[in-house]
C-alpha cells in the first residue's frame, strides 16, 4: 500500500524492474496469479514465501527460464520480452543460483569468463577479463584470487565467484536464490556486506529466501507471496518477523517452541573419547565425549563442517568407529564391536539424516518405498520372500496421516513432494517406531514455517514420552528454542556445554569460533 | 510461447519409442533409396521376411529369445547403476556350463530332467563370469565397463582354446563339441507342435522362449517386489541413502552383477541346449551387445524388453531376407539398418522427448484457453 502512495507523490518513477500482472500455470497449478512487483534501482528487495508460493517461478520468468502465460515485464521502464537467459543477461539481469553453476576444475578466472569469452583467442579474453575484473572488484570490494581452482574455495567464496560472474556480464539487477542456505554465520555477514556495497553502487538486489531474520537484517523492502499471489509489499523498517510469518502462512505462527522444562532421567547414549579421521588423516572428530539422557533434547551448535556430520554418521553406524567407544542403551560399540546402521536401528535409534536428498530419501522412489527405508528387512513388510505391498502401503498412509504429509499419495514419487512434506515423511518414518534415541540432523532444512512448528512439536512430544533426542542444526535460533542443553562443536571438538536457558546466540557464536590454536575453552564465561 | 509439459505415461512408454522406430526406418529408407532400391519394397520384404510366414516367425522368435535374456541381464545391472557390457562373454561362458552338463548327462537324463540342471549350470557359469568384474568394481574400484569388455575377450579366447584343444569332437576339423543326444536337447518348436498334430516348418525356435518369458516375469518380481530388488534400485539411485538404510552397496554391486551374468548365461539354453545342440564357436553372435540396445529401448522394464527384443528379432530375421532378395542390399547394409535402429532407439532415445514435451505443452495450453 505504502509503495503506491510513494509512487503517487514522486510522479513518474523510474524502476529497475516492473512486473505487471504476471500469470503462469503448470497444468492445473496456478504458480503465479496476477503478480505485480516493482524493484527500484539500488534497493535490496526480499521476496519471501513458503515453498510452492511461486517465488522461484517468478524469478525464473524474470531470468528467462520460463515465459509467462500473460503479463508484462519492464526493465528500466521499457517493456521487454525475456525469452531466454541470454536476453536476461543482455538486459542486465544476473542470477546466483542456490546450487552454484561452477566448473570445479576451472580457475576462478576461467569460470567467470566461461561463456562470455568475447574473443576467439582464449589467452586474449583471459587477459582483458582479468583487467575488467580488477576494476569490478575495486568498485564493489569483492576480492577473490582469480587463479585459484574453484574446487579449492570455501562455499562462501564460490558464491562470491558467482556474483562476480553476474557483474562481469554487466548485471545491474542481481537475483539471489536462497543465498545463505549453505553459508556459515560469518560468511553470511560477509555476503551482506557485499550486498550493501552493491546497493550503494546502484545495483538492485532481489533476495529470495525463507529466513525471516535475514530479511529483517538486510532488506529495504519485502514482498510476500502466498499461493502464487503477491500478498503484500512492505518496508522492512515498518514490519517484524511475526507479521511477515503471518503474511506468509496466512495465520498466526508460533515462532517459539512451547515446551515444559526437561526432566532428564537415565543416560541412554554415552559417547566416550571418539576420534574419527578422514582419508587424508584430518581428525573430523577429536576426542568427543558427552552423554544424552532420556527426556532431554540436546543440541549440537556449530558452523557446518565442524564435525557434526561425522558425529551423526558415527553414532548411526554409517561410519566405522576408529577410536573411542559409544554406549547405546547399555550396549558398547567400539572398534572391535562395530555395528551396522541396521543393528543400530535395532537398538532403538532413529536417525533423521542431515541431508535428506543425499541420505534420507530416494527421489525416484515412490513415497511408500521411501517410507520403509532402513526397515525394508523387517518382518512386518515382508511375507514369504516378497515385499508385502499392502502392509507397506498401509504403513505409508498411516505415517502420512499422523504427520500431516500432503498429498496422502503413497505411490507418488518422493521427489514430487514439497521439501516440508518430504522432511515430514522422513521424520515420521524415524519417529514411528518410538525410538529410545533420536538423532536429528537439520530438522527443518528447507521446510516451510508452518511445518517447522509441527516438526518441533513432534520432537518435543517424543522427548516428553521419555526418549533422548540429539539435534544438529546450523540454525542457532532453532537450537536455542528447541533444545534443553547445547553442546558447541568447533573443529571436531566439543568446546562448550551449556543449558539453553542460560545462553544466547551471541555467546554460542563466540564459542563456535574457538579455534584449536586459541585453546580458550571457557572464554565466554 | 512453446512451453514444456510433463508427458503422460502412455506417450513416454509407447509414443516415443514408436516415433523413434519410425525415424529409424525413414533414415534407413533414405539409405536404401540412395543405393537405388525402392525403400517401400524393401520394408515390405523386411516385414514379410520377419512375420509373413511360419518359418520367418520362427526365426524371429528364436532371435527374440536371445535378446530377452541379454536385455534382462543389462537391465538388472542398470537398475544398480552398473553398465554391464559383458553380456557377450557371460553368455559364452554360460554356454560352457550348459554344454558341460549336457555332454556329461545327456545319456542319463531326458531333456525335461536335464533342463533345470542345465539352467542352473548356465546361470552359475554366467554369474561367475560377471562376479569377477563385479567384485573388482565394488572392492577395487576397477570400472565395470572396462573390465566387462576385457572379460568378453578373455571369454572368447578361453572358449577358442577349449573348443580347439579340449572339447572338440575327435576326428573333425570344426572346433565344435559332439552333438548332445537328441533325447537330451531341448525340443524344437516344430517337434512340439507335431505332438498336437500341427505341422509347422522347422526352425531353431525351441522351448527356451518360454524360459525367457518366465525369466522376464521373475526379473519383474525381483526388481519391484523383493528386498534385493529394493536394494539394487536403491544403490542405483543413491548409494549414500543405501548406506543409511543399512544396505551394503559393495555387496549389492556384486549381487547385481552376478544376477545379471546369470541371465546372460541363459542364452546358452537357447543356443547350446536348443538350436545348435552342441557348443560351437561364437554361438552368442553379438546378442550380448544387442541386449544393451534392447534394455535401453525397453527402459529396463521386462515388458519393454520383450517388445524391444521382438523388434530386434524381426530386424535380424527380416534383414537376412532383405540381403537375400535384393542383390544390391548386402549383408553389410542390413547391419547399417540395424545400426540405425539402435542409434535412434538407443543412443538418441531422448531426442524426441523435448519437442514432444513442447507439443504437449501447446496442446494442453490451447485446451485450457478454449
Amino acid at each position: 500500500m505504502t509503495v503506491i502512495q510513494q509512487q503517487g507523490q514522486k510522479g513518474p518513477v523510474s524502476h529497475a524492474i516492473r512486473l505487471e500482472r504476471i500469470n503462469k500455470s503448470f497444468g492445473a497449478v496456478h504458480a503465479n496469479a496476477d503478480v505485480d512487483l516493482e524493484v527500484e534501482a539500488g534497493e535490496i528487495h526480499a521476496i519471501v514465501g513458503e515453498n510452492g508460493a511461486g517465488k522461484s517461478t517468478l524469478m525464473s520468468i524474470l531470468y528467462g527460464f520460463y515465459s509467462a502465460d500473460s503479463g508484462r515485464i519492464y526493465v528500466a521502464d521499457s517493456e521487454v520480452q525475456i525469452s531466454d537467459s541470454k536476453t536476461a543477461i543482455s538486459l542486465g539481469i544476473g542470477m546466483v543460483h542456490q546450487h552454484f553453476m561452477l566448473v570445479e576444475n576451472f580457475t576462478v578466472l576461467e569460470n567467470i569468463v566461461l561463456g562470455a569469452e568475447g574473443s576467439w583467442s582464449l589467452s586474449e579474453s583471459l587477459r582483458s577479463a582479468r583487467k575488467r575484473l580488477q576494476e569490478i572488484s575495486d568498485t564493489y570490494g569483492l576480492s577473490v584470487d582469480l587463479d585459484t581452482l574453484t574446487s579449492e574455495l570455501p562455499v562462501g567464496l564460490q558464491q562470491r565467484v558467482e556474483i562476480l560472474k553476474a557483474l562481469y556480464r554487466g548485471a545491474r539487477i542481481l537475483i539471489l536464490d536462497e543465498p545463505t542456505g549453505v553459508l556459515t554465520p560469518q560468511e553470511v555477514d560477509q555476503l551482506f556486506a557485499i550486498l550493501r556495497t552493491l546497493r550503494e553502487q546502484g545495483v538492485s538486489v532481489l533476495l529470495i529466501t525463507h529466513k525471516l531474520q535475514e530479511v529483517i537484517a538486510i532488506s529495504d523492502r519485502v514482498s510476500v507471496m502466498r499461493g502464487g499471489r503477491m500478498v503484500d509489499t512492505v518496508y522492512t523498517a515498518q514490519t517484524n518477523r511475526e507479521e511477515l510469518a503471518e503474511l506468509m502462512v496466512g495465520r498466526k505462527v508460533l515462532l517459539r517452541v512451547d515446551k515444559e522444562p526437561a526432566k532428564p532421567a537415565e543416560t541412554l547414549l554415552s559417547v566416550n573419547n571418539i576420534t574419527w579421521r578422514d582419508d587424508s588423516g584430518v581428525p573430523r572428530l577429536d576426542d568427543v565425549s558427552f552423554e544424552l539422557k532420556a527426556g532431554e533434547i540436546v543440541g549440537i551448535a556449530g558452523v557446518s563442517g565442524n564435525g557434526q556430520t561425522e558425529l551423526l554418521r558415527v553414532l548411526s553406524g554409517m561410519l566405522d568407529i576408529q577410536q573411542g567407544s559409544i554406549e547405546i542403551d547399555g550396549i558398547r560399540v567400539s572398534q572391535e564391536n562395530q555395528l551396522t546402521p541396521k543393528a543400530v536401528r535395532h537398538l532403538g535409534v532413529g536417525h533423521v539424516a542431515e541431508d535428506r536428498h543425499r541420505d534420507g530419501m530416494v527421489g525416484a522412489f515412490e513415497a511408500q518405498e521411501t517410507a520403509i527405508m532402513g526397515f525394508q528387512d523387517e518382518p512386518e513388510f515382508n511375507s514369504s520372500g516378497l515385499l508385502n505391498q499392502t502392509a507397506i502401503n498401509r504403513h505409508c498412509i498411516e505415517l502420512m496421516q499422523q504427520f500431516d504429509v500432503r498429498p496422502v499419495a503413497p505411490t507418488l514419487k518422493s521427489a514430487g513432494f514439497s521439501g516440508g512434506n518430504q522432511q515430514k515423511l522422513v521424520i515420521a518414518r524415524e519417529m514411528a517406531p518410538k525410538p529410545k534415541i533420536l538423532l536429528v540432523g537439520q530438522p527443518t532444512r528447507g521446510v516451510d514455517i508452518g511445518a517447522i512448528e509441527f516438526i518441533h512439536q513432534q520432537i518435543v512430544a517424543l522427548r516428553d514420552a521419555g526418549s533422548a533426542v540429539l539435534v544438529v542444526s546450523v540454525e542457532l535460533e532453532e537450537i536455542l528454542s528447541l533444545c534443553d542443553r547445547i553442546l558447541v562443536m568447533s573443529e571436531g571438538r566439543i568446546v562448550g556445554d551449556v543449558a539453553a536457558s542460560e545462553t544466547d546466540a551471541r555467546a554460542l557464536g563466540l564459542m563456535m569460533s574457538i579455534s584449536r590454536s586459541g585453546e580458550q575453552q571457557e572464554a565466554t564465561e | 510461447m512453446s512451453k514444456r509439459a510433463k508427458l503422460p505415461v502412455w506417450a513416454d512408454v509407447a509414443l516415443i519409442p514408436l516415433i523413434n522406430v519410425t525415424l529409424a526406418f525413414l533414415a534407413a529408407g533414405v539409405v536404401v533409396a540412395l543405393i537405388g532400391e525402392n525403400p517401400l519394397a524393401a520394408v515390405e520384404v523386411l516385414i514379410r521376411g520377419a512375420f509373413g510366414y511360419d518359418e520367418g516367425v520362427g526365426y524371429t522368435l528364436y532371435y527374440t529369445t536371445n535378446f530377452i535374456f541379454t536385455g534382462l541381464a543389462v537391465a538388472v545391472a542398470f537398475h544398480a547403476g552398473l553398465f554391464n557390457i559383458g553380456g557377450e562373454g557371460q553368455a559364452y561362458i554360460g554356454g560352457l556350463g550348459v554344454g558341460l552338463v549336457c555332454l556329461a548327462l545327456d545319456h542319463l537324463l531326458p531333456w525335461w530332467l536335464l533342463l533345470p540342471v542345465a539352467i542352473s549350470a548356465g546361470m552359475l557359469f554366467g554369474a561367475a563370469w560377471a562376479f569377477i568384474p563385479g567384485y573388482l568394481q565394488a572392492y577395487r574400484g576397477s570400472h565395470i565397463v572396462i573390465t566387462t569388455i576385457m572379460f568378453n575377450f578373455i571369454a572368447s579366447a578361453l572358449m577358442v582354446y577349449l573348443l580347439v584343444n579340449v572339447l572338440i569332437k575327435p576326428g573333425q576339423m570344426a572346433p565344435e563339441t559332439r552333438d548332445i543326444a537328441d533325447s537330451a536337447s531341448l525340443p524344437l518348436m516344430h517337434e512340439l507342435f507335431a505332438q498336437f498334430g500341427i505341422k509347422i516348418t522347422q526352425t531353431p525356435l525351441n522351448l527356451s522362449i518360454f524360459v525367457a518369458l518366465l525369466a522376464s516375469f521373475l526379473v519383474w518380481v525381483l526388481i519391484w517386489r523383493t528386498r534385493w530388488g529394493y536394494a539394487i534400485r536403491m544403490i542405483g539411485h543413491n548409494e549414500s541413502a543405501a548406506v543409511y538404510s543399512g544396505i551394503n552397496p559393495k555387496k549389492m554391486v556384486v549381487v547385481a552383477m552376478a544376477i545379471s551374468g546369470s541371465l546372460a548365461g541363459l542364452v546358452a539354453i537357447n543356443e547350446v541346449m536348443g538350436a545348435q545342440g552342441r557348443i560351437v564357436l561364437d554361438f552368442v553372435a553379438g546378442s550380448g551387445f544387442t541386449g544393451i540396445a534392447v534394455a535401453l529401448m525397453g527402459r529396463n522394464h521386462p515388458v519393454g524388453i520383450i517388445l524391444a527384443s521382438l523388434l530386434f528379432g524381426a530386424l535380424f530375421q527380416g534383414g537376412a531376407e532383405l540381403a537375400f532378395e535384393f542383390s544390391s542390399i548386402t549383408r553389410d547394409l542390413v547391419v547399417v539398418i540395424q545400426g540405425l535402429v539402435i542409434l535412434f532407439c538407443g543412443a538418441l532415445a531422448y531426442m524426441m522427448r523435448a519437442p514432444l514435451e513442447r507439443l504437449f505443452g501447446l496442446l494442453t495450453k490451447s485446451g485450457e484457453t478454449n
